[in-house]
């Protein structure tokens, strides 16, 4: 969050002739995506997870497995419901902030997120259906309904994320006078880009969830509390964040690549490249100061090879680009930095984890490994924030790469900055509030209470309810 | 009928079922702020949660399903409107956030004390969104929304039409949602909070229909096309609508529950489309029309694949939703 602040004041800077309503607006959606986009993970990966654990619990008969479910069934109501509304937030301010932007191109990068909808319908629908359906279904049709909020987890998370590689690609329309015309929105929503920024994307959601949750039973162990419900827990989720961890680091290659291919300033900005140098050299750390590059550790040629998979490849470097069309550098190299950091760390240590394991050393009883593990999922969350950033904010001044200028899709509006400030509280509120009941859950589970007895709910003991219900 | 029209038609399906389901979900946060303490009021508070928990999250997906079609076929009326009417817009989604989140907090939360501070921020909070949104309806409707945009962020809203169409908004979800609550009770063998929730839905029942007259007036005055359009075009529904909405207070009133509930979607559905009517073929009152609105052919041709799949997908699936929870075993509590 820190991260964005900075980002916004210095783009304030780089921007002062936008609109009025720039400012504000930017660091509104900055603040309201990076907050859904933690939930929306949990939306997309959670349910595989709990379908894992579930299936176990009713195939195997295992009353852990099983406990653990249902638990994590009542965790996923309450992130799902204010993911949900989070969500609502952004399609209102798509329009609310961004009327340059949806009322110019609304019919060609609509399309994706109307089938968006349909995905959330589904998931709305079937969670309801399985929060509610616990002891009131037959077991096995209960279970089933984790699929199709599995499935619509992943075609929302195409969907949604087909409109951001559309801004880096925008196709399927063209330009002639300034109108808009010829659109194609199937060609818009099946754009070149967003085949892998889905994947990444997705494996990402799975990297959050599966290091956060297993971080959660990993702390619990760190306190002594190591029996097979902590064990199970942490072990489901982490199988799931290993495999996600090594491949993202793959994905995230690739990708960059393309961005080598599509968007040079985006990628001079990551790779902190000033000026055009064959070979490139791999530059870690360091800010650009005054237009020199400072404190950076340069690894000659590794540079070319990362971004370009060539050792005689240039990074084309930011001189080369026009001055009004240039991204904020320090901001895209260091959140593109500390994600590739935290990414290739991540990989790193489950490699690491699984390699001990096979060679006959167990890991799970070392302190250190579970405070790493601990640590792991905030810094999950850490790198997918970053990857944001670095993607958004390397795109500027474009919103829509090379055809609509952030300036002109901002509103005009002059009052944002209230909107902007009632936003803030709203959103720490609902994070407070968040934290105090899953932490209250969290509590009583481990006092023995199997059915949370909540004062209003359908659970069992009603703290308020009157002496005779009136029957 | 152009592509349009038929797009128009179907976002407005979306519309008229996001006020029946929408609407009764908003509702019941008027009976839980009047449930009384914590003491009385908790046997119809869990009676409230139990009848839409399981759904309301679906029912509030109408709301994004109009907002992309919306924003996809019509965009640069979107645009218009939420630049116009950024206000209400603004404050119906605060309620929105307010009353998802600490609906959901509440079923979780420890103590009384939490459980009636966040009780009490659902309640409320489900109030303020109907009445922005009925106002941001209000301001389309008498023709508020400019159609390059940027209207007057105040007077757009803050007229009769608009202040009426919030507090009629705000009747009716009440409304619908104590014939549903009335009903759920019943069924339920809950029969003193049944007695109780009757009554209550008698009065909001009377008062809507007495606010719905008066506001005739001053919606004469102040919007002129909408009002000749109810009283011309849409007067059928408009009459329906009346009838249905009697029939809804005398079937309460002989504890005819089931009966009483279609009276009441029958009732306001009449008036919603009514309005719809009255409007066409103004997609923005007396600025634009849905033809002159419309974005790409292409586009809206796919938005019609998609509201096919929809169909396919979505009702089925919404249908065995609905259908549990009013089964048997689900009823239990
Ligand atoms: C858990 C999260 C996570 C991790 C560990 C990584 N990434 Fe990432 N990255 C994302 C989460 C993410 C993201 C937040 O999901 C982004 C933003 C936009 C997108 O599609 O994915 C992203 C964007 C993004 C982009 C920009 C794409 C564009 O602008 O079109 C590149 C080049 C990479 N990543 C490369 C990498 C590499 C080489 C990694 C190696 C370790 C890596 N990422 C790890
Ligand atoms: C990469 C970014 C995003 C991903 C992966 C994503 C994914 C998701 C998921 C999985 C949900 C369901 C949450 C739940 O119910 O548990 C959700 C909710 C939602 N998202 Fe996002 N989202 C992203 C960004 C956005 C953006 C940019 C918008 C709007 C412009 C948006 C709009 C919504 C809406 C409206 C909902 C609520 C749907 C409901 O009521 O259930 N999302 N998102
Ligand atoms: C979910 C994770 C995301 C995060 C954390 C994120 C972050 C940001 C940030 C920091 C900005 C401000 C950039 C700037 O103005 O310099 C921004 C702008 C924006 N983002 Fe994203 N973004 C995300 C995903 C998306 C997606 C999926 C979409 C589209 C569907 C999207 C659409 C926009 C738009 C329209 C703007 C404003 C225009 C602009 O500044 O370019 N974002 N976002």
């Amino acid at each position: 969050m820190i991260g964005y602040e900075v980002a916004t004041h210095y783009l304030a800077s780089a921007s002062s002739d936008g609109p009025p309503g720039l400012l504000p607006a930017r660091e509104q959606m900055a603040l309201s995506l990076g907050w859904h986009i933690i939930l929306a993970c949990f939306g997309v990966a959670f349910p595989t997870m709990i379908y894992v654990v579930h299936r176990r619990g009713l195939v195997r008969d295992d009353p852990v497995a099983l406990g653990l479910a249902r638990r994590w069934a009542k965790v996923s109501a309450v992130l799902f419901a204010i993911g949900a509304v989070s969500g609502t937030v952004l399609s209102f301010e798509m329009g609310l902030l961004w009327p340059g932007l949806m009322g110019r191109y609304g019919d060609v990068l609509g399309l994706p997120f109307a089938f968006e909808g349909l995905s959330f319908f589904v998931e709305a629908i079937f969670l309801g259906i399985y929060l509610y359906g616990w002891d009131r279904m037959p077991p096995r049709r209960h279970l089933a309904t984790l699929l199709p909020m599995g499935t619509a987890g992943v075609v929302g998370t195409f969907c949604v994320v087909s409109v951001n590689a559309w801004m880096n690609n925008p196709t399927g329309f063209r330009l002639v006078g300034g109108k808009v015309t010829d659109v194609n929105p199937w060609r818009a929503m099946f754009n070149d880009g967003v085949w892998l920024q889905f994947a990444h994307m997705w494996v990402g959601a799975f990297m959050l969830v599966g290091f956060v949750v297993s971080g959660v039973y990993a702390a619990g162990m760190l306190k002594g509390r190591v029996d097979a419900h902590h064990k199970l827990g942490f072990m489901v989720p982490f199988v799931f964040a290993t495999v996600a961890a090594v491949a993202q680091p793959l994905i995230g290659h690739v990708l960059g690549l393309r961005v080598g291919d599509t968007q040079p300033s985006k990628l001079a900005a990551f790779e902190l490249a000033t000026t055009t140098e064959n070979p490139a050299p791999l530059r870690l750390g360091g800010l650009l100061i005054n237009g020199h590059v400072r404190w950076a550790l340069d690894i000659p040629r590794i540079g070319s090879l990362i971004a370009r998979n060539s050792f005689h490849k240039a990074v084309q470097g930011m001189d080369t680009i026009p001055v009004r069309d240039r991204p904020p550098m320090n901001i895209t190299h260091l959140a593109f930095q500390s994600m590739v950091g935290i990414g290739t760390l991540l990989a790193v240590a489950v490699v690491v984890f699984w390699v001990a394991r096979w060679r006959g050393r167990d890991l799970l009883p070392n302190k250190w490994f579970l405070r790493f593990a601990v640590v792991a999922g905030p810094m999950a969350i850490v790198a997918l924030e970053c990857g944001w950033v670095a993607t958004e904010v390397g795109r500027q001044p474009w919103t829509v790469w090379h055809v609509l200028r952030t300036t002109d899709a901002a509103s005009t509006s002059s009052g944002l900055w209230w909107s902007y400030a009632g936003a803030f509280v709203v959103y720490i509120g609902m994070t407070i509030g968040a934290f105090v009941v899953l932490r209250s859950m969290a509590r009583r589970w481990r006092a023995g209470e199997m059915d949370l007895p909540t004062p209003y709910g359908p659970g069992a003991a009603r703290v308020d309810e009157p002496a005779e219900p009136g029957r | 009928m152009s592509l349009a029209y038929v797009v128009a038609a179907a976002m407005f399906a979306g519309i008229v079922i996001y006020t029946l389901f929408g609407g009764a979900d908003f509702g019941s946060g008027f009976f839980d702020l009047t449930a009384g303490t914590t003491a009385t009021g908790g046997e119809l508070r869990v009676l409230i949660d139990h009848s839409i928990g399981p759904v309301w999250e679906a029912n509030h997906v109408w709301l994004i399903y109009i907002l992309v079609i919306w924003w996809t076929a019509f965009p640069a009326a979107f645009a218009a409107t939420t630049t116009t009417l950024f206000v209400p817009l603004a404050l119906a989604l605060l309620g929105i956030v307010l009353r998802g989140a600490s609906f959901a907090f509440r079923k979780y939360s420890a103590t009384v004390a939490q459980a009636r501070l966040f009780g009490v921020v659902f309640a409320s909070s489900s109030l303020i969104t109907p009445f922005f949104l009925g106002a941001v309806a209000g301001a389309v409707a008498s023709g508020r929304v400019p159609a390059k945009g940027y209207g007057d962020p105040w007077s757009s809203w803050l007229h009769p039409t608009s202040v009426f169409g919030g507090l009629i908004a705000v009747g009716t979800c009440a409304f619908l949602a104590g014939a549903f609550l009335t009903a759920d009770a019943a069924r339920s063998q809950h029969l003193r909070l049944s007695e109780q929730l009757r009554v209550r839905t008698l009065v909001v029942g009377a008062l809507t229909g007495a606010l719905v007259l008066v506001a005739l007036v001053p919606i004469r005055h102040d919007a002129r096309s909408l009002s000749d359009g109810l009283l011309g075009r849409a007067a059928p529904l408009v009459v329906v609508s009346a009838i249905a909405g009697a029939a809804t207070l005398l079937m309460l009133y002989r504890r005819r529950y089931g009966v009483a509930r279609i009276g009441a979607v029958v009732a306001v559905a009449a008036v919603v489309i009514g309005w719809g009517m009255a409007q066409s073929p103004w997609l923005l009152m007396n600025q634009v029309r849905i033809d002159d609105a419309a974005g790409a052919p292409a586009t809206l041709a796919a938005l019609l694949v998609v509201v096919g799949v929809a169909v396919v997908v979505v009702v089925p699936a919404l249908g065995y939703l609905f259908w549990l929870t009013q089964s048997e075993r689900w009823t239990r509590p």
